[in-house]
């Protein structure tokens, strides 16, 4: 199994795909670093406009931490798309190159080989995310220095102490690693019915992008399918930066306001992985491979 | 009986226009008094704790220093964080409210605040530009410290202050001071928050309609008139 993966990532990496994500990703983040950086004042004070209106907000607002939560906000929302080209590809690609059935002539179970291919998969897609922690968080903590946060939600704002973040990006980062390895599962899945990469690949776009209109749009007849569409709870991560209150209204370090809403996410995020896996394995042992 | 009745007035609105001006005097010196002895303070620096209670902010308690400095330089600095007070630069040290010499102070009666007897003075402004339109203090005239404001602003509206006193009273300076000061509704785009699921309850979204604000400062300790250079204040 581990030579296989091996051979797998060495596959993946071989690739000059592979790093387009890494670029696009690298690119992005520098462009929203050095745009805040010239006028983070500005945008800090069309974002807290409203408050403005009634209070005095004094401090280092555009920090690493407010930085690092833009970034991921606009995002986590794209990497999907960066993510289906490599996992659609994993089997349609072989099956394009007319190498599937050979790799198939070595004794090693298709289940085997299926399982080292989504891990292969995943192993890309939590790298990218490490990349993406390391450009968003830690390069903008050493850009902007670190303060406390201002996270604006729809009718509140939480403000977050310095010293209660950096465990809630950790925990956002292995939550959106969960989200990311559901859309990498679902690529792979679609990627045993054809035998080039483009179909799979446009066809992982489009469900991601009309399942996340449907997710967002405010529809009552939308809001009865919400809860079962994935990308409903890909966006689950931002529970991570909503904090519990007191009798008096003073946040509680270390808490979370909606921990269930997170648990139940992060089982129906699961559930999707082992059911597009699932679904994978199943469908190839049944597969007449003839390419 | 007509003419009786002309003189009668005559002298009642003399008698009332009097007595008027005498209590506006009076209010005047009593505030000079409290005034004189706030100016015993060139400058502090205060340690201390705030704490913001508004419905739609969730915020921790946080560490502060308060800085001040004759006439009405303020600065509130939170150690490693933001701090949130109430807009419009309402001061929180009541000498830079009575800094200004262009008011006119006039008793409007009597009140009892946390069981001390204190007098209703309001304060109005003689420049028709200021910001403050009006100032009610209540002043507990036997220790000359002011234990209430209510500031009402043109353009921030109205915000109450109460203070407590404790082991610095000699030099008008507070242990507590409660801020209350009234908010605006406060309501961010989805576009700009990228949050499109409903934000809770609708009880929930009630509760963060309450319009009064909170801001809590509780002075552990003072440095009193020991020098404080402009550059803090920047």
């Amino acid at each position: 199994m581990w030579t296989l993966l091996q051979i797998e990532l060495y596959k993946i990496f071989r690739r000059p795909r592979t790093y387009i994500a890494f670029v696009a990703i690298t690119a992005l983040i520098t462009i929203v670093q050095l745009g805040l950086k010239v006028d983070g004042k500005e945008y800090a004070a069309f974002v807290m406009a409203d408050l403005s209106n009634t209070l005095q907000i004094d401090g280092k607002i555009v920090n690493g931490y407010f930085v690092c939560y833009v970034l991921l906000q606009l995002l986590l929302v794209h990497v999907p798309l960066l993510i289906a080209l490599i996992a659609a590809d994993m089997i349609s690609g072989e099956a394009n190159m007319g190498t599937l059935r050979l790799m198939l002539t070595k004794p090693i179970g298709r289940t085997q080989f299926i399982l080292a291919k989504f891990f292969a998969a995943c192993i890309y897609t939590i790298l990218l995310l490490i990349w993406l922690a390391i450009l968003a968080l830690f390069v903008s903590m050493l850009i902007f220095g670190t303060d406390d946060m201002f996270v604006l939600k729809n009718n509140y704002a939480v403000q977050i102490e310095s010293a209660d973040i950096f465990w809630r990006y950790a925990g956002a980062f292995c939550f959106a690693c969960l989200a990311m390895i559901t859309v990498a599962a679902l690529g792979f899945f679609l990627s045993q019915f054809a035998e080039n990469s483009i179909g799979p690949i446009v066809a992982t776009m489009s469900v991601i992008i009309f399942f996340t209109i449907l997710s967002t749009m405010s529809i009552p007849i939308f809001n009865l399918i919400k809860p079962y569409l994935f990308t409903t709870h890909m966006v689950a991560w931002k529970e991570f930066f909503d904090v519990k209150v007191n009798a008096d209204n003073e946040t509680i370090r270390g808490t979370i306001q909606r921990p269930d809403k997170l648990i139940n996410s992060s089982l129906i995020l699961l559930a999707h992985i082992v059911l597009f896996v699932g679904a994978s394995i199943y469908v190839f042992k049944k597969k007449d491979v003839l390419s | 009986m007509k003419q009786f009745s002309k003189i009668f007035f005559c002298t009642s609105l003399f008698v009332f226009s009097f007595s008027f001006a005498v209590n506006a005097q009076d209010m005047t010196a009593l505030v000079q008094k409290v005034k004189a002895k706030l100016d015993l303070v060139n400058d502090y620096v205060a340690d201390g704790k705030m704490k913001t209670d508004v419905a739609f902010i969730k915020a921790p308690v946080g560490k502060i220093k308060l800085y001040f400095k004759k006439p009405n330089l303020i600065k509130i600095k939170r150690d490693n964080g933001i701090s949130v007070l109430p807009k419009g630069g309402i001061s929180v040290n009541m000498s830079s409210v009575i800094a200004s010499k262009d008011y006119v102070a006039l008793f409007s009666g009597d009140a009892v605040i946390d069981g001390i007897k204190t007098k209703i003075v309001k304060l109005l402004p003689m420049n028709e530009n200021s910001e403050i339109i009006l100032t009610t203090l209540y002043i507990d005239e036997p220790n000359l410290l002011i234990k209430k404001a209510v500031t009402t602003t043109k353009e921030n509206g109205t915000y109450e202050m109460e203070f407590f006193y404790g082991q610095f009273a000699n030099y008008g300076l507070p242990d507590k001071v409660i801020f209350a000061f009234n908010t605006k509704d406060y309501k961010m785009p989805k576009g700009i928050t990228l949050e499109f699921d409903d934000d809770g309850k609708p009880s929930e979204k009630d509760k963060l309609k309450n319009k009064k604000g909170r801001v809590e400062i509780t002075y552990s300790s003072y440095i009193i008139n020991k020098g404080i250079d402009d550059s803090i204040f920047k």
